[in-house]
């Protein structure tokens, strides 16, 4: 009976509406707040802004609506593994591009 | 799977449900597979959607002028009311899951009505966008017309935007190309996910989560909550971070 015993020791984490609401409503605000933050004259920080409180909103939305926090270290890690080749192809991507008229300015 | 919901066939075949999987150990190591695979294939649609993102950002550097005017014809309004829609019918969904976990069937029937609701307002209000989009003739390739970059016309209350020299307002075409192309691949995965939602409401209508074999249920949240993720990107890309140039 030791494997059942397993099962029940290994029970899923369940994340409580509480919390689920409470994310829910600090989305709802990041949206007014990037929208207000649109409104603002900041020149070439519109866009770190805006982008900075898009990544914020996605990790929420990972780490409590899609369970990653309560997660093994293995669903953290694949997470991670896909976050990093994403980075590693738009950053290389974005490198090529930038450097390829270097020295003809 | 063929055994009966509690079964000790032997001495050495330990009690589990009917639903676990004879080739897993553990009901936990079951849920862990599928969570697994679930996120493996999320990951390819990060790179599917990132290669789009990655267009973006390397056309909006080069035609820059283009992008900004292009990103002022949407309506800020809509793009935000479509975001909390968006956040709302996530939250129901979670809800959702919630629900199944803790095995009430009603609840679960209640989020999954909601999330459909959100998800069709969502996929009415892009349409009413896109219609606009068509009346304005700035749909490329279908109904394309550069000249109103060219000479914009004031909106009431409003000064004119300057306008664009003809080769740049051509380029306009390329922003609107991306913008239907994201916005058109993420209504797509959301109407793929209204017709899991039906198939699951059906389901659920018949009791067959009752008996906590929700597997299914979990991976179309994760799904769900990531056609959310790709919009939280789409829209202050889209529609807020030109607002001032």
């Amino acid at each position: 009976m030791s494997e059942l015993e397993a099962n029940h020791a290994e029970e899923p984490h369940i994340v409580s509406p509480k919390i689920y609401a409470m994310i829910a409503a600090t989305l709802l605000i990041c949206t007014g707040l990037t929208v207000a933050a649109s409104y603002l004259e900041l020149g070439p920080w519109n866009a770190v802004v805006a982008l900075g409180i898009a990544v914020f909103k996605a990790t929420l939305v990972v780490l409590f609506f899609m369970h990653i926090k309560y997660s093994s270290n293995l669903m953290k890690l694949t997470v991670g593994a896909g976050l990093f080749t994403f980075l590693a192809l738009v950053g290389m991507s974005m490198s090529d591009y930038i450097s390829r008229a270097w020295g003809s300015f | 799977m063929d055994s009966p919901t509690v079964a000790l066939h032997e001495s050495t075949h330990s009690e589990h449900p009917s639903y676990q999987r004879h080739h897993f150990v553990t009901m936990a190591q079951q849920r862990e597979s599928a969570s697994f695979g679930m996120w493996l294939f999320l990951l390819t649609e990060i790179m599917f959607f990132g290669g789009m993102f990655t267009a973006y950002l390397i056309y909006r550097n080069w035609y820059y002028p283009a992008f900004v005017a292009g990103s002022h014809t949407l309506s800020i309004v809509l793009g935000t009311t479509n975001t909390a829609v968006l956040i709302t019918s996530s939250f129901t969904m979670a809800m959702g899951v919630w629900c199944a976990e803790t095995r009430r069937r009603g609840g679960l029937i209640l989020s999954i009505i909601l999330t459909l609701i959100l998800g069709l307002a969502f996929l009415g209000i892009k349409s009413v966008e896109y219609h606009e989009k068509w009346v304005q003739h700035h749909v490329p390739g279908l109904r394309f017309d550069a000249m109103s970059f060219v000479h914009p016309k004031a909106e009431p209350g409003q000064p004119a935007e300057p306008g664009l020299p003809l080769d740049m307002a051509q380029h306009t075409e390329v922003y609107f190309s991306l913008y239907f192309a994201m916005t058109g691949m993420h209504a797509l995965h959301m109407i793929i996910g209204m017709g899991l939602l039906i198939f699951m409401l059906i389901k659920a209508i018949r009791g067959a989560y009752d008996n906590g074999n929700i597997t299914f249920i979990e991976n179309f949240g994760l799904y769900w909550h990531f056609v959310d993720i790709v919009w939280i990107f789409l829209f202050p890309l889209l529609y807020l971070i030109s607002r001032h140039q």
